[in-house]
């Protein structure tokens, strides 16, 4: 008798990948709520520095998206949030060196995440490894 | 807030993170003592938010900004919850870890809160 059985079906995100997801979502959650105070409470003592937290936050909940949801469209959509993640915090990390009078206020990404326990510099390189490492699996 | 409480709450979390990663990394599925240590630390929480709305009116008020300390709460209070339902549908050793993940974040959220409560705004 033939065994009629339908392939089983292999989660997209599995393992290390999910615990990456969660700590995205964390960092997600995070950035929004603080954002969120900064832009409700007191975004005219630093317009730049509150935008960008704002910014921030909308890029790490569609990154977080992007790496839950399949498809090579998402795909490429992980890999240009993450990079956006990455070049962001370098940037206003050392702008928050060069330039504290602009960059000095309380963001996710100020002092390369000193706030969030340098998690914002450590995650995008985290999210390309993985995603690097399961290239292939999508299409 | 209450300093011994909330740094009850903070040691709590913190054990209870540092546990459920340790079992998650042995390769545990999620057990009646993992999703326990996340009730009680979710318990805690929404004991913080009595205390937090009580203790303005007993001559305790917050130093800090109060829209910021109450959005942290309220983040925090989702987190177990959602956590502990995906635990047990997905009965896998990464949801262990999972647990211990969130865990660790609602330690350190309980931390800031106390900071925002006891900071004076600028």
């Amino acid at each position: 008798m033939q065994e009629i059985t339908s392939p089983p079906r292999r989660p997209r995100i599995s393992g290390i990948g999910r615990v990456l997801v969660v700590v995205y979502g964390i960092l997600a959650l995070g950035a929004t709520g603080r954002s969120f105070v900064q832009v409700v409470g007191k975004f005219h003592e630093a317009p730049i520095a509150y935008s960008l937290s704002a910014v921030a936050a909308v890029v790490y909940i569609v990154a977080t998206v992007a790496l839950i949801a399949p498809g090579p469209v998402w795909c490429r959509v992980a890999w240009i949030t993450i990079t956006f993640e990455l070049v962001g915090v370098l940037t206003v990390g050392t702008l928050s060196l060069t330039h504290p009078d602009l960059f000095a206020h309380p963001s996710v990404w100020s002092f390369f995440g000193i706030g969030y326990l340098f998690i914002p510099v450590v995650l995008p390189v985290l999210g390309m490894i993985w995603l690097r490492s399961r290239r292939g699996l999508d299409s | 807030m209450i300093q011994w409480f909330s740094w009850l709450q903070i040691s709590v979390a913190v054990f209870a993170g540092v546990s459920c990663l340790a079992l998650g990394l042995l390769g545990r599925k999620p057990s009646d003592l993992v999703l326990g240590a996340l009730a009680l630390v979710e318990v805690l929480l929404l004991a913080q938010l009595v205390v937090a709305i009580v203790a303005p009116f007993v001559g305790n008020p917050p130093l800090g900004y109060p829209l910021e300390f109450y959005t942290y709460l309220i983040s925090a209070i989702l987190l177990p919850p959602v956590v502990g339902f995906w635990a047990l549908v997905e009965r896998t050793r990464s949801s262990t870890v999972i647990v211990g993940v969130i865990c660790l974040a609602v330690a350190v959220m309980v931390f800031r809160m106390n900071v925002i409560w006891l900071m004076p705004t600028a």
